[in-house]
């Protein structure tokens, strides 16, 4: 019988379907008046948790806990909701208005894990929007915990899990007891849609809500950043006359031989 | 940001098929847009908007052609709509509904229809149907039919139109007399959509006296002796639902099958009707918003005298038309569906005109959008004819938009 917690950490970013702009001043990415949604890692995370107590309650092995946190502004309790509609229990906020790079969310974590003692964190390999693939790592060391990062598969085992990762030129297979970090990769599962009766019920499920000073973290931000540029604009397609014409071309221009 | 291009390639054949459309991309983008669905929804609604739109994005989209080209009806999608509350949307909870109100529905139904008109189409006569059996039924015909019409296990259709007897629709024969414990139904019912696919028909048969007083409401089960249907019709558009007659010749009806009182019908009928024909005018906002998505990319890209079209003052002031017409149009459907929540007096004449205004501008935006697409709008390797094509329809079903006038008129003209 195993009764687990299962923390899971979602971030708010700017939907994935959305073509990015550069704002005027050239510091960062237009962020107002644009579709937001959960982090795609973070949907495959809530997924996996869900399907984890799904699992437990099928077997009537256990049961799970699942609560949601997200840290960042007030509209994260959006991204929360939709993770509430999906199926988690209830949610955890910390809200901060300022810019959190992945050590101060890593640090806002262990203080929320401190006081929820959870048997499995469960985190996106990265955020869509800054692409970091640190948090979930900084958070184990941070708490000296095993961790299993990449997971596209993942075993309940006795106080521990198998997981299958996604690594360079193949799958590697690991084992940790818990509790540990997961870190989620695209193939783990396929989230599911949230129902409409659901989305109602999320209304009335828990959200707790903290300030950075609450936890008493130093979020101080340890990277700077100069400055945000667009990609160079595509140049259109040209014909060359001969195949001496293109080799000097690619070895000249565009300098790939 | 290098990830997010990729994780979007990535993740469309994984999601269900996801496509991550042009379409799609567009409207996602577009949040201070004049266009953008979502303005002056309040904070639940663009919640049960961004579901409805993501299913239609992921479920319809990538199959609406195929489903158009072979006339095939999704009934495995949408009982996977069902799962997520598309089943029974207005009906209540105790018996599987989603409990929600005609504006919000109004909202999904626009957004389900960006992915697939026709399919969204046949979900709001499906709503209807389960709706009326959830307003007017029995408990035990609540309990008997609404689990499995919300979940849709079964599908339903509605029977109102007779091949003698379309706008003039209280003029149905079709009758229905009491013989002991059953109703004997004798008639036949004309463009009935999901005839022969459905499991439920409800049938407005008349039991007593000529005029809309004499008319009754059914629940009719497939299988019930006496029930067949026509062949299956071949339509302009609307081609993911079966169409065709259904025939009653002395079909058995149990009397605990009648739907509130005899004489009663018609009224059943119309109550229906008001919300239907908001129904489909959010279809049609779908219809029209996916049209002017795909035109507002089209013109972006396509150029002509060695310039994009959207360059050409006629391409802007003609955009800018159709975004006038499309918001005109939403306006009314949201206000007319607001007003069914309400069930305010004047409601029959604002839903007629909201519907004869939607239906109306919606098809010319399609049709704009097509004629912006020049000869491309023409081929079928394109999505605007489908859209034209299976909005064409919703100017003359749930009341001609000639009766239309003639219910707002009689609002206008009554002292």
């Amino acid at each position: 019988m195993s009764n687990l917690r299962i923390l899971v950490a979602t971030k708010r970013v700017i939907d994935y379907a959305v073509k990015i702009r550069v704002n005027a001043a050239g510091s960062a990415v237009e962020t107002a008046n644009v579709k937001h949604s959960m982090n795609p890692f973070d949907e495959i995370g809530t997924e996996q948790a869900i399907q984890i107590k799904e699992a437990l309650a099928k077997s009537k092995t256990g049961t799970a806990e699942i609560v949601v946190v997200s840290c960042g502004p007030v509209k994260s309790q959006e991204t929360l909701r939709t993770a509430l509609a999906m199926g988690a229990d209830r949610a955890i906020h910390v809200d901060s208005e300022e810019e959190l790079q992945p050590l101060a969310v890593a640090k806002l974590l262990r203080a929320v894990v401190e006081k929820e003692k959870p048997d499995m964190v469960i985190l996106g390999k990265q955020a869509i929007d800054d692409d970091s693939n640190q948090t979930g790592q900084m958070l184990a060391g941070l708490l000296n915990w095993p961790q299993a990062t990449f997971a596209s598969k993942v075993e309940l085992g006795d106080k521990s899990m198998t997981v299958t990762r996604e690594v360079d030129g193949g799958v590697e297979t690991v084992k940790t007891p818990l509790p540990a970090i997961l870190t989620t990769d695209l193939r783990l599962n396929v989230p599911r849609y949230a129902s409409l009766p659901n989305i109602m019920k999320a209304k009335k499920k828990p959200l707790a809500k903290f300030t950075v000073a609450d936890l008493g973290v130093d979020i101080k931000p340890r990277l700077q950043t100069l400055k945000i540029v667009e990609p160079a604009k595509r140049q259109g397609g040209k014909i060359v006359e001969s195949v001496d014409d293109l080799v000097d071309k690619l070895k000249n221009e565009a300098k790939v031989l | 940001m290098a990830s997010l291009l990729t994780l979007a390639a990535r993740r469309a054949p994984l999601r269900l098929g996801r496509a991550v459309t042009s379409v799609s991309s567009q409207i996602r983008n577009i949040s201070s847009s004049p266009i953008d669905p979502s303005v002056g929804l309040t904070d639940d609604q663009k919640e049960l908007q961004s579901l409805a739109r993501t299913f239609a994005d992921n479920e319809f989209a990538p199959k609406m052609q195929e489903w158009d080209e072979k006339q095939y009806f999704p009934a495995d999608v949408l009982r996977k709509g069902a799962e997520l509350g598309f089943g029974g949307l207005y009906t209540r909870e105790d018996v599987g509904g989603s409990g929600l109100g005609r504006l919000d529905t109004s909202v999904i139904f626009e957004a389900l229809s960006t992915g697939c008109v026709s399919t969204t189409a046949y979900i709001s006569i499906h709503n209807m149907c389960t709706w009326m059996i959830d307003s007017y039924g029995s408990e035990e015909q609540r309990q008997k039919y609404l689990p499995k019409l919300t979940s849709m296990e079964h599908f339903a259709s509605y029977c109102l139109t007779e091949p003698g007897a379309g706008s003039d629709a209280a003029g149905l024969s079709t009758t229905a007399v009491k013989k002991g414990s059953h109703y004997v139904l004798n008639g036949s019912k004309a463009f009935i959509s999901g005839g022969g696919s459905s499991d439920v028909y409800v049938i407005m048969a008349r039991t007593g006296g000529p005029g809309p007083k004499g008319i009754s409401c059914f629940i009719v089960e497939k299988g019930f002796k006496g029930l067949s249907f026509g062949k299956k019709e071949d339509k302009l558009g609307w081609n993911s639902q079966e169409t065709r007659a259904v025939i009653m010749e002395d079909c058995e009806v149990p009397v605990e099958n009648l739907v509130g009182a005899e004489g009663q019908g018609f009224s059943i009928a119309m109550k229906g009707l008001n919300g239907g024909r908001v129904n489909i005018g959010s279809c049609s906002l779908g219809a029209a918003q996916a049209s002017l998505d795909a035109a507002l990319e089209h013109v972006k890209v396509r150029k002509q005298f060695n310039q994009p079209l959207s360059n050409f003052q006629n391409t802007q002031f003609k955009l800018a038309d159709m975004a006038t017409s499309l918001l005109s149009s939403r306006l009314m459907i949201r206000q007319a569906a607001a007003m069914l929540d309400q069930d305010h007096p004047s409601v029959a004449s604002f839903c007629a005109m909201a519907k004869l205004h939607a239906t109306d501008e919606c098809f010319q935006i399609c049709d704009d959008s097509l004629q912006l697409h020049g000869g491309y709008g023409y081929l079928k390797d394109y999505k605007v004819n489908v859209y034209l094509r299976d909005s064409r329809v919703h100017r003359i079903l749930e009341g001609t938009n000639e009766i239309m006038r003639l219910v707002a008129s009689r609002a206008l003209l009554t002292e």
